[in-house]
């Protein structure tokens, strides 16, 4: 079985793999990234207090949290349908990745942002800042390890729900995994797409670690 | 040449809960004069931190007029406000700092919010490390800083854009009584050496006699004093004055509610043996209840509490032969509650 197309396969399946979760990660983070700061913001305790910005953003935000991945992926079929002209493969995984993704990311950031000490965004005010400094010089700027933690953690998740999305034909390893264990009981072939996925998941914790250690600060 | 930097006109803050009402600040007026050091006193929770916090509209208040500078801020747009705010500088009890930007780049943020060019703000940044005696410290982090090197640190960021008045909100509360005395000196030297206008809210007497020249005592949101601190500490009117000046709470109780006096001696007073003299001229033993020195402003001044003999007579003669010796006699109905 360790043919030539079989190797292929998996290395394709890898690269589909990891193009899905970092194009969709990195379009959710252009969504959720401004939510998670608006969120903060817009907070009882934030500096722009606005209760129905804050409640409609809380309340989107908990629905899609709320519905499974795998049943999201299947409601949004028209929609993908209507985006990329198709509802398998791997653009068509994008979609309801980044739809899944992006409601996480806004909780992710606005955790990271509220660990951020009170009193230096009350000094940036008493200085005079404008909004976008504290948002950018502050806010992200001290929040950054935490940040960069959170988008490893979102990483990992986007990952394996891309893997999920194998049972609807969404490409990448998930769909090797599936079509090749599952329906022609080749156990050997979803095996190794586990342990490429696990070593997958390693080599982004582990990046992802190292530079937040790497960018702190805080401790020496 | 009394020239108003700061004045406040009747302002209130009310902070709306869920189903109370509460009034943080009650109708305070005050002024403050340019190269003051201004010391802002009072128990915690009595609202002197919203006071000063209403100084940079950091707080905006419910009713009443700030002005600095004869500005009226409640009339300023926000880009206006945030100019005022950059010659209105601010530290605060911990310190604020940005934990991931070093020392030089903490000094250069509010440059950068100014529009400073780089190169400028970092060889402003080092003339102010120099000030606060940092200069070697430029590369560390603020991790890596003592307490005392941290609060150096944010009033040479405060000082960065050459600001009019800087608001001191419990700057040493978080020290150690060292370091204290060394950042109060340091206050005290930018006041003389650049005419800042200083304002320092604090719950310690001792940092307001070390530094202040006027003081004004908060007590639950209202304005209970205000004046030269030698007035107040010598003079206390209001009950918010004399339990902060005299610090009640540490006498004892052992006192039966006969006669007390309080004495405040003044300048040179101390010198003649007054206490020992009257008891040998009557003849009659007092006890000493409480005796104390401060040091206001350079002076001296002494205060003592005096229980009086039980006779009315000698009681009476020992009054008169106070006053006559030209001290404050202030017979005490109730000192010992």
């Amino acid at each position: 079985m360790w043919n030539e197309a079989v190797v292929t396969m998996l290395v394709e399946g890898v690269f589909d793999t990891l193009y899905m979760t970092l194009v969709s990660t990195l379009i959710a983070y252009l969504i959720g990234l401004p939510m998670g700061i608006a969120l903060v913001l817009t907070s009882d305790k934030g500096i722009r207090p606005n209760r129905i910005i804050y409640k409609l953003l809380d309340i989107i935000v908990n629905i899609v949290r709320s519905i499974p991945f795998l049943i999201l992926l299947i409601l949004v079929i028209p929609f993908t349908r209507l985006l990329v002209g198709k509802a398998y493969g791997t653009e068509a995984t994008i979609v309801p990745l980044i739809i899944a993704a992006a409601p996480f990311i806004a909780r992710m950031v606005e955790s990271s942002i509220q660990e951020v000490d009170s009193g230096v965004i009350e000094a940036a005010q008493s200085m005079g800042a404008s909004l976008w400094t504290i948002i950018w010089k502050v806010m992200l700027a001290e929040a950054r390890t935490s940040l960069i933690v959170g988008a490893t953690i979102v990483l990992g998740t986007v990952l394996g729900y891309s893997a999920m999305a194998g049972t609807v034909g969404g490409g990448g390893l998930g769909d090797i995994a599936i079509r090749y264990g599952y329906y022609r009981y080749q156990s050997d072939i979803m095996l190794v797409t586990v342990v490429l996925l696990v070593v997958l998941v390693q080599a982004m914790q582990m990046i992802g670690m190292a530079v937040s250690r790497k960018l702190d600060k805080r401790t020496r | 040449m009394v020239d108003t930097i700061i004045r406040i006109e009747n302002i209130t803050k009310t902070y709306m809960g869920k189903d109370n009402k509460v009034e943080a600040l009650k109708n305070i007026s005050l002024e403050i004069n340019r190269g003051d050091i201004f010391g802002i006193i009072g128990m915690s929770g009595a609202g002197k931190s919203t006071l000063v916090r209403c100084l940079n509209f950091l707080e905006k208040p419910t009713s009443g007029t700030v002005f600095i500078e004869d500005k009226d801020l409640s009339q300023l747009s926000e880009s206006e406000l945030r100019r005022v705010r950059t010659q209105v500088a601010m530290i605060f009890q911990h310190f604020n700092l940005l934990m991931q930007r070093n020392v030089l780049d903490n000094i250069c943020f509010p440059l950068e919010i100014i529009g400073m060019k780089r190169k400028a703000a970092v060889k402003r940044a080092m003339e102010l490390l120099d000030i606060v005696g940092l200069s070697e410290k430029a590369k560390n982090y603020p991790s890596q800083l003592s307490g005392g090197q941290k609060q150096r640190v944010a009033i040479a960021r405060a000082l960065a854009t050459n600001p009019q008045i800087l608001l001191c909100d419990e700057a040493t509360s978080a020290l150690d009584p060292t370091t204290t005395k060394s950042i109060l000196s340091l206050l005290k030297e930018i006041n003389q050496r650049y005419g800042i206008t200083i304002v320092i809210i604090t719950h310690e007497m001792s940092v307001v006699q070390e530094i202040c020249s006027h003081v004004a005592i908060i007590d639950s949101g209202e304005l209970a004093e205000h004046g030269t601190v030698e007035e107040v500490f010598t003079h206390p009117r209001t009950d918010a004055a004399k339990k902060l000046v005299f610090m009640a709470g540490q006498t004892t109780s052992v006192m039966k509610g006969k006669k007390c006096v309080r004495i405040t001696f003044k300048d040179n007073s101390a010198f003649e043996p007054v206490i020992a003299n009257m008891v040998l001229e009557c003849r009659t033993p007092v006890n000493i209840l409480l005796a104390d020195t401060r040091n206001i402003n350079g002076i001296a001044h002494g205060e003592m509490i005096l229980q009086l003999p039980e006779e009315e007579s000698a009681a009476e003669k020992m009054i008169h032969y106070l006053m006559e010796r030209k001290l404050e006699v202030e017979v005490l109905k109730e000192y010992v509650e």
